[in-house]
């Protein structure tokens, strides 16, 4: 298989496999720093929708898979050299910002899944968190479209 | 951990008075490693120690979490009776079901039982239990069951609902687990994609009845109780879960390595699957 066709072939694995990962990594953070660590996050603070504990539930298990998978895919791609660092890096953060978006605007606000911390000013708390992820995606896509512009040129 | 029962040490049993009930996990394990003997000798290879090791912890799993002392504490604690439920339908089902036994069960019977089996294993029925979502169901679904429904408290007070319940738990968690990780020979195997939804959809299912059990306890169990079983399901759950989701990952990485050999790059691509530098 010549280069240029393997690259497109496997142009798409590398966006899923980043996605994937991202995903995985934040919520791996998300668990280490902010449950175990910090203990800010609460595991449940009974005041959890139904559907917020479904999406939490989902979430998670998707998230581990997210996290073994992506880096199995990874792998993958560089076994048939077919790694694209900069479009995966740039799938990695997008990922990333799309999830701890999602946790932070549905998850934390909408389903009352639990709060960042237990404090007074916690929407201080949620925008940090909140424009952390509005980074991330942003940097996330930069670094796409560059990795598309320097394989079309 | 739980030892805060307040009865439990003057009722504690004597090591001797497990023995009777640790017979038939003793046999057990004596069978397959005779099987392992007679199997190595037939075919001149050695059956892997590593699969009898397999075996033997998974028997062990199995065998703590229904006779001895967290068996039961059990009875009365339901952190104890998570513990015991964590090694025997997720520990004891995956150490079991990569030991092969299957496999070897058809490499010592003659022909004719070994075809008999091989039958029953390729019929629609089997083909119906096996498959991952019918698996899925049976496990996490018997786990709502158990908990959200009164046969929690039954299990307590009837041996033979007792018995019931931790041999459905058992039997599930192995269908569950074969129906995801092949080892043995799979007459009907699925794809990838679907064993990764169920397997997600399972663990899910999984996790959410951990959370919801952390605020509303089965009849009879203590809050604290509940929290800290919940707890323990979760976390030890996502344990094996991980173990589960490298293995269908692995198992997908070998089969899926490229085999194409042509062009120039011949020779690295064919080294492709060994090479990870």
């Amino acid at each position: 298989m010549t280069e240029t066709a393997a690259r497109s072939k496997y142009g798409r694995r590398n966006i899923v496999s980043g996605l994937l990962f991202g995903i995985g990594l934040v919520a791996f953070l998300d668990e280490t720093v902010f449950h175990q660590l910090l203990h800010w996050h609460h595991f449940y603070d009974r005041s959890t929708t139904g559907v917020g504990l479904v999406s939490d539930g989902f979430f998670h298990a998707f998230s581990w898979f997210a996290t073994i998978g992506g880096l199995f895919l990874f792998a993958d791609l560089r076994r048939r050299e077919a790694l694209q660092p900069q479009a995966w890096w740039g799938a990695v953060l997008l990922g990333s910002g799309f999830f701890q978006l999602y946790d932070g605007i549905i998850q934390h606000k909408l389903m009352r899944i639990h709060q960042i911390r237990y404090v007074d000013n916690v929407h201080i708390y949620d925008w940090v968190w909140n424009i952390a992820a509005v980074l991330l995606i942003a940097a996330g896509c930069i670094l796409l479209l560059r990795s598309r512009r320097t394989r079309q040129s | 951990m739980m030892n805060h029962s307040n009865h439990y040490s003057s009722e504690r049993m004597a090591a001797h008075e497990y023995l009777p009930s640790a017979l038939p996990f003793v046999l057990l394990i004596l069978l397959y490693a005779a099987a392992a003997i007679l199997s190595s000798r037939r075919y001149g290879r050695t059956w892997p120690l590593s699969r009898f090791t397999l075996w033997l912890l998974g028997i062990l799993a199995a065998a703590a979490a229904v006779i001895g002392p967290l068996a039961e504490q059990a009875h009365r604690n339901f952190e104890a009776h998570m513990a015991a439920h964590l090694l025997l339908g997720m520990l004891a089902p995956l150490l079991l079901v990569l030991s092969a036994p299957l496999t070897l069960a058809l490499r010592v019977f003659n022909t004719g039982t070994s075809r008999r089996i091989s039958r029953i294993l390729k019929g629609s029925y089997f083909r119906f239990l096996s498959h991952p979502v019918t698996a899925s169901i049976l496990n996490i679904g018997g786990l709502w069951l158990l908990y959200c429904t009164s046969i929690y408290s039954l299990m307590q007070d009837y041996l033979l609902v007792h018995l019931i319940v931790h041999v459905h738990i058992f039997l599930s968690g192995y269908v569950f687990t074969a129906s995801m990780i092949y080892i043995d020979p799979t007459p009907h195997r699925t794809g990838y994609i679907l064993r990764t939804v169920v397997m997600v959809t399972a663990l899910a299912g999984h996790g959410i009845l951990a959370k919801y059990l952390y605020a509303n306890p089965p009849a009879g169990v203590p809050a604290a109780q509940a929290e800290a079983g919940s707890l323990l399901m979760y976390y030890g759950g996502d344990g094996i879960h991980i173990i589960l989701i490298l293995l269908l990952c692995l198992q997908w990485y070998r089969s899926a390595r490229p085999r194409v050999v042509c062009g120039k790059k011949t020779s690295r691509i064919a080294l492709g699957d060994q090479e990870v530098v």
